[in-house]
């Protein structure tokens, strides 16, 4: 994942159909909330449509896939959305209007039954503020999927096991979940949604009440598990750092709407508005961009004698060699050159970020 | 902390010109002008229409409600299809009580009616159950208890007493469940019961008493359904309030997994509410322990009768060991629920010691057999031991009251004749012995003034409340005049005032007040009634005097706090009829003495809900107020007093309702009045139709009262929010 930031605009390998697909999805809650989308009361603001109608537009006519395997993560600030937007993939809150395919089903013209087939096989999500049983073991915890499925005990107990092992509890299946810190404890939310072994992983700001320390721990984890076990992510955030350390894509949100969709390098190297560009304001930028975003053609009477570099290698990663050679550094891909980089471009990049616009 | 200022300062310079302020300093005015007028006019008109009704006199109404006993009773015996019901469920569970009685108390079909198993077969029982459900600590306690009730020479009623309440909860529990859960799931059926469940907690224990007589006959069967009616609110509020607050996102977590509602219910929201389940399961417990004994005026079994029949006597000493029974009976159910809460929690955590108690499990149990097989063979194992220890207490005990009473009787008797002349006459000749139409007007006038006379168009409200106080004089004039008709078709224009009144804009405290005033001219118990509310409020206010004294107390100092709680836990696990003992012992018979009892009784509850108000006032504010310098004075007087309002006027409210549960509970040493009324219902022939008016008469009384209270806190909530 963290060689992720490839060819800007691309998402990770879309070959064949999407793991999920979400097309102009609305939800609004409040009164005869169904009868908003489609009027001309939808296009008012969040204040304004509350005001009039006591309604309020949590998702805005959201579109988006996401490929096999890919992290997918949707960012925006606090009440703009998100929560509802991944609890209306499975339905946990009715969308309001919209279609939801995951591996090619629709979601929102399921039965009961077949919803509940979907959430017991197929999706399992982790949330913020864990929701572990506390009358539960950790190995029940972890097992509950699979009991609920009806799996007989001692195969449920063994699996469990398994995926203890897997996030690292060895030896902590016995501890109640209030014996637990917070990280071990959402340790815990994230064995017990691997236990099943769903197609698709939803997280809901899974570390956003853990301590900064134990989240860079688990998201490293998350990362770790998903070189393990490859699942197909979609993963909330509010910290845009976590999105960019994790996402292979990155969907901004603001009051409901879809603000600007893209890899991290997209995002950072080109804001779609004010809102974004505020967002992104304070990364480091050299952190993020390849040198595809910072090359330029070459001038003529520039020497074509420095050394070659791939388009996807990060610019903190590439700074040193530039800056040390006395030719402009080239760009290439399978033998091809796309452009060069000189001391100058890699300077503005890390001087940029010194003194914020 | 800008917001804590503000709200401070408000509070301590009283604004003048606040629109609030004003209006509300225009009620008082108003409520002061109703009390002067109303003083003057009653002692104008002391003594004339007064609707006093001779004990002796039955109204066309109560005769109509005892030959409907009667009635009942006939057809039931005649096998009327619509009583069917009542028959069978009062057969059943007559046949319930009275075989757990032949296993446990006595079988006639024995020889000398010895039970099934035998004491020692019991006790040994009573310890293995205490141990399995709450461990070593409270199987020595049971067992302490069991054979101190045996020797206090109340063995049969003890465990009679056991029976009853057993009973009643386990159906509680089946009953209760369920309800708790359909009122979980349906927001229908939790708005059609919740209004059930508050009418059912503002019931004083004795209007329950009557009709359940009535459907369900005197004895076991009528004993059990009391019990468990008057029991089983707790338990159905706690249930659903805790399944409606289990941690959303664990919910949420386990519907993500795909859970049927079953599995939810089964494997989330049950287990995750237990803890506050037995909450609700104790409360149940110690009401129905309560209600149990009170039973006893509709001849149920256990230590309700040697009680009631040892204040008649006035008897302290025996009243006083029957109620010892009763008290340790009562701590041994609460702590043995307390326990098994905690327990079963931390049996489930700790594996390793779940063997070891197998191993004592089994050992008790097979101790307990052998116990049962040696008491079904020998008399000694069979029939408790006899033993004067009892008799010795009660002698002992009458003795230390009369030495009491010679040296400080005096003093004591200066408080009940102080009391009676200065405070209690003079309320109950203004109540009582005055014009009903004065009376009624200036309660009307001050539930309006308090609790509100309804919301919207001023000129609708206002024509609203006149149609009903139309209403209470057009029933109070009726019910004066013709004593002993009760002219249907005049009752239903009488109802219809009040139903145009509460459609044009009639609400609030007025509404209910009126109604309820309606009620009590209806069953013809005016003057009975006025009475047991005069005495009602002079009980209340030495509540609220307790409770703000203590309460404030308390809820200043957590050491205080800490030191006074655990007694009023303790008060409170204390069944209602032990509280006339003690009372009995310090006065004489008479209105004082179940004024005292009340108090005794009620205050516990009022001093927590102050207490608890007083602690919620935010130490931000607090902060704020001292950082501005106030004293302590200043801090009770003007900041934490005013903002604990609503939860004073709650105090008010749970004490009133426990005042006048008691009050008429009191008429068992001299109350007088309705509960009086309810007592010889059942002990004289022909009277049990003015027993149950008496009965709705009370509950109209709690319901006023209630409503009248739970609309000024919800003004004064109102008040602190704006
Ligand atoms: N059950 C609900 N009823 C009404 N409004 C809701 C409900 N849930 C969320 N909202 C509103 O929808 C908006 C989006 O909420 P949410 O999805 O929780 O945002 P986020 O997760 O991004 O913080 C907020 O304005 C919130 O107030
Ligand atoms: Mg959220």
């Amino acid at each position: 994942m963290t060689a992720t930031i490839d060819e800007p605009g691309v998402a990770a390998s879309t070959d064949g159909q999407p793991a999920l697909t979400v097309r102009n999805l609305w939800k609004v809650f409040g009164p005869r909330a169904d009868k908003i989308v489609g009027s001309p009361d939808a296009d008012l603001s969040r204040s304004e449509l509350l005001a009039k109608t006591g309604c309020t537009t949590a998702v805005r006519d959201v579109s988006f896939d996401v490929a096999p395997g890919e992290v997918f993560v949707v960012m925006g600030l606090s009440g703009s959305g998100k929560s509802t937007l991944v609890r209306c993939l499975t339905r946990l809150i009715e969308p309001t209007v919209g279609q939801v395919t995951i591996d090619g089903e629709d979601v929102v013209a399921m039965s009961e039954t077949r919803l509940r087939e979907l959430r017991r096989h197929h999706v399992s999500m982790v949330f913020q503020h864990f929701g572990l049983l506390p009358h539960r073991k950790v190995i029940d915890n972890v097992a509950y999927g699979l009991e609920v499925r009806g799996v007989s005990k001692s195969e449920r107990r063994s699996r469990a096991q398994d995926m203890v092992d897997l996030v690292g509890l060895s030896g902590n299946e016995n501890a109640y979940p209030d014996q637990l810190s917070g990280g071990m404890q959402q340790r815990v939310g994230l064995a017990r949604a691997l236990a099943v072994d769903p197609s698709v992983l939803l997280f809901d700001e899974p570390f956003s009440a853990l301590d900064p320390l134990i989240r860079r721990d688990m998201q490293n984890e998350v990362i770790r598990l998903h070189h393990e076990v490859g699942k197909t992510m979609v993963f909330i955030t509010h910290d845009l750092a976590e999105a960019l350390k994790l996402g292979d894509r990155i969907l901004i949100m603001r009051d409901g709407a879809l603000v600007q969709m893209g890899t991290p390098a997209e995002v950072v190297g080109a804001p779609a508005d004010e809102y974004v560009r505020d967002f992104v304001s304070e990364v480091p930028r050299s952190h993020v961009l390849n040198l595809s975003w910072v090359m330029r053609p070459p001038r003529v009477d520039e020497s074509m004698t420095g050394p070659e570099m791939a388009p996807n290698t990060i610019v903190r990663d590439a700074a040193r060699r530039v800056i040390d050679s006395a030719d402009p550094v080239r760009v290439v891909e399978n033998g091809q050159l796309l452009g060069v980089v000189d001391q100058d471009d890699i300077l503005r990049v890390i001087v940029a970020e010194e003194t914020p616009s | 902390m800008t917001i804590e200022l503000a709200e401070l300062e408000h509070h301590l310079e009283e604004a003048p010109g606040h629109p609030e302020e004003r209006t509300n300093r225009r009620r008082w005015m108003a409520l002061g002008i109703v009390l002067i007028v109303w003083a003057v006019l009653a002692k104008l008109l002391q003594g004339r229409n007064t609707q006093d009704l001779p004990n002796a006199e039955l109204t066309g109404f109560q005769q109509w409600l005892s030959d409907l006993f009667g009635n009942v009773q006939e057809a039931k015996f005649n096998g009327s299809l619509l009583l069917q019901p009542f028959v069978w469920i009062s057969d059943t569970l007559n046949w319930v009580v009275t075989t757990l009685q032949q296993i446990f108390v006595s079988d006639p079909d024995r020889a000398l009616d010895t039970a099934q198993i035998g004491w020692l077969g019991v006790v040994a029982l009573v310890v293995l159950v205490a141990y399995a459900l709450s461990g070593v600590r409270i199987a020595i306690l049971s067992l302490v208890t069991i054979l101190a009730v045996g020797y206090l020479g109340y063995w049969e009623d003890s465990i009679d007493t056991l029976i009853i309440t057993g009973v009643s909860v386990t159906i509680c529990v089946l009953l209760g469940i369920p309800l708790a859960i359909l009122m979980f799931r349906s927001s229908r059926a939790s708005a059609a019961i919740t209004p059930v469940l508050d009418a059912m907690q503002t019931m004083p224990s004795f209007a329950y008493l009557a009709p359940f007589a009535l459907l369900f006959g005197i004895g076991n069967a009528g004993a059990v359904m009391v019990t468990l009616v008057y029991a089983l609110p707790p338990l159905v509020r706690i249930t659903a309030h805790a399944l409606g607050t289990v941690s959303p996102t664990t919910v949420e977590a386990t519907a993500s997994m795909g859970s049927t509602s079953r599995q939810l219910l089964a494997k989330v929201q049950l287990p995750m509410s237990r803890r506050t389940i037995i909450v609700g399961l104790n409360q149940t417990v110690m009401a129905a322990l309560s209600m149990a004994v009170i039973a006893a005026f509709i001849a149920g079994p256990g230590l309700g009768l040697p009680i009631v029949r040892a204040l008649n006597a006035l008897n302290i000493g025996v009243a006083f060991v029957a109620g010892m029974c009763l008290v340790i009976l009562a701590i041994l159910l609460d702590r043995a629920a307390v326990r098994a809460g905690q327990r079963a929690e931390m049996t489930a955590r700790s594996g390793s010691s779940e063997r070891q108690r197998w191993i004592v499990l089994g050992v008790l149990a097979v101790v307990t057999l052998g116990c049962i097989i040696a008491s079904r063979s020998k008399l000694r194992w069979s029939i408790f031991p006899e033993s004067d220890i009892g008799q010795q207490i009660a002698t002992r005990v009458n003795d230390w009251t009369k030495a009491f009473t010679d040296a400080a009787g005096s003093l004591t008797e200066w408080v009940n004749d102080t009391a009676t002349v200065w405070v209690l006459n003079p309320l109950e000749d203004l109540m009582a012995n005055s014009p009903w139409w004065l009376v009624a007007l200036a309660i009307l006038a001050i539930a309006a003034l308090l609790g509100g006379a309804g919301h919207g168009e001023r000129a609708r409200v206002i024509s609203g409340a006149a149609l009903c106080t139309a209403a209470v004089l057009a029933a109070g004039y009726y019910a004066a005049q013709v004593p002993d008709v009760a002219w249907i078709p005049y009752w239903l224009v009488v109802a219809a005032l009040l139903a145009v009144g509460s459609y044009l804009g009639a609400a609030e405290a007025l509404l209910p007040t009126a109604v309820c005033l309606t009620l009590i001219f209806g069953v013809g118990l005016w003057q009975d009634s006025m009475v047991t509310l005069s005495m009602t409020l002079v009980a209340t206010s030495a509540v609220m005097f307790f409770g703000v004294v203590v309460g404030t107390w308390m809820g200043r100092s957590h050491r205080v706090d800490s030191a006074v709680r655990p007694v009023l836990d303790l008060l409170q696990t204390m069944p209602s009829l032990v509280y006339l003992i003690p009372a009995l012992a310090l006065f004489p018979p008479g209105k004082f003495l179940a004024v005292a009892a009340a108090v005794l009784y009620a205050s516990p509850v009022a001093i927590k809900i102050a207490a608890d108000g007083i602690r919620s006032v935010a130490p931000t504010t607090i902060e704020a107020a001292q950082a501005i310098g106030s004293n302590r004075w200043q801090m009770i007087s003007k900041v934490q007093l005013p903002m604990s309002k609503g939860s004073m006027v709650l105090a008010a409210n749970q004490g009133m309702l426990f005042v006048l549960s008691m009050v008429v509970i009191g008429a068992l040493v001299g109350g007088g009045s309705l509960g009086y009324l309810v007592i010889t219902g059942f002990s004289q022939d022909g009277f049990f139709g003015k027993g149950l008016a008496a009965g709705i008469a009370i509950t109209a009384l709690g319901i006023m009262l209630d409503r009248i209270t739970v609309h000024t806190a919800a003004r004064y909530g109102r008040a602190e929010r704006a």
